[in-house]
């Protein structure tokens, strides 16, 4: 479990872009985070939810884009989905590949703020 | 009256670890200090791997050894038996480490001219994956007791990591281990990941895996 201290470092970069923007005040975060992240994103929203009370992001929400595994295919000469995160080879050929492009994000992308 | 919009941020969440484990990787890297780390589930053999290692290879390279534990500094204690330093890292409640935790035990402490340094992560196969140390090389250790479906049950941590290393071969036989499929499994979710066999117990794959290690250090 180590979704906790995710969230807190979470919590701690968007203060500190808030306050790099004047002190504007954040509605919600938009978090990229992918299926190789190493993140449950179930126990990170329960871990978020607990770790923003008596702060001043209490009332800022959390909204996360789950980014899917995507490798590049050597056979294809392309990016390609794969079957599952058990199954790490191309899709459409079923070439293994390691070469992942992307699918390890836990990246804040955006907030929303009020001004 | 306000409004709100949404401004872009584009920053990793770990970014503050991120930081830390690359300039960790090129101090590293201009001591000319090689590091592994190993990840397991608690029980897989981590220490036990580590101790017989350490005994083939301090002869032969200036070697240290940081332990991380959620408590006690038993397995600093059992590695010290082999001659080389050995440094305990107790994380209390943190079921991982982190590069800050790296730095601060390196502070003061780092024996001269190192050349190869081992780092054991907590006993865990789901945290430590998330983490970068600033490590050349990431095993991830499994056991044959353990069940050949293990990759299949955690397979991030068996991405981020470079080199799988199964262990307790010696029992192979009694826990009716399936190697085949455990290749396998290790492939699926990592393709063409290396895999060394061996047992701490008996020696046996040892020499290998000390071979492998140093065409890797070479390179």
């Amino acid at each position: 479990m180590h979704e906790l201290s995710i969230a807190l470092s979470m919590l701690e970069l968007v203060e500190a872009e808030a306050e790099r923007r004047g002190g504007v005040r954040v509605t919600s975060i938009h978090l990229k985070l992918g299926a190789l992240s190493g993140v449950v994103k179930e126990a990170l929203v329960s871990a978020y939810e607990l770790a923003r009370e008596g702060t001043p992001l209490a009332e800022c929400g959390l909204v996360i884009e789950d980014v899917p595994i995507r490798v590049y295919c050597p056979t294809c000469r392309a990016q390609r989905d794969v079957p599952s995160i058990y199954e790490i080879r191309c899709a459409t050929c079923g070439t293994p590949t390691a070469d992942i492009v992307s699918g390890r994000e836990m990246e804040i992308s955006a907030m929303e703020i009020c001004e | 009256m306000s409004k709100t919009r949404l401004v872009e941020v584009r920053q990793k969440v770990l970014k503050e670890n991120d930081v830390i484990a690359r300039s960790l990787r090129q101090e590293f890297q201009a001591a000319g200090t090689f590091v592994v780390s190993l990840v397991s589930s608690p029980g897989t053999g981590k220490t036990a791997f580590l101790e017989r290692l350490l005994g083939m290879l301090a002869a032969r390279y200036r070697t240290a050894a940081l332990v991380g534990d959620l408590a006690t500094d038993n397995d600093a204690a059992r590695l010290a038996r082999s001659g080389v330093p050995v440094k305990q890292i107790s994380t209390g409640t943190v079921c991982h480490l982190e590069a800050q935790m790296i730095r601060t035990a390196l502070d003061g402490w780092t024996p001269a001219n190192l050349e190869l340094l081992f780092i054991e992560n907590v006993g865990n196969l789901v945290c430590p994956s998330s983490y970068d140390l600033g490590e050349d090389m990431r095993l991830v250790l499994m056991s044959v007791t353990e069940g050949e479906d293990k990759p299949l049950k955690y397979p991030t941590i068996f991405n981020t990591a470079d080199v799988a290393v199964i262990t307790k071969m010696d029992l192979a036989a009694a826990a009716e281990f399936d190697a085949e499929a455990a290749s396998r499994n290790i492939h699926s979710v990592r393709p063409g990941m290396e895999i060394l066999k061996v047992s701490a117990k008996t020696g046996q794959g040892m020499g290998e895996f000390v071979q492998f290690l140093e065409s890797r250090i070479g390179g």
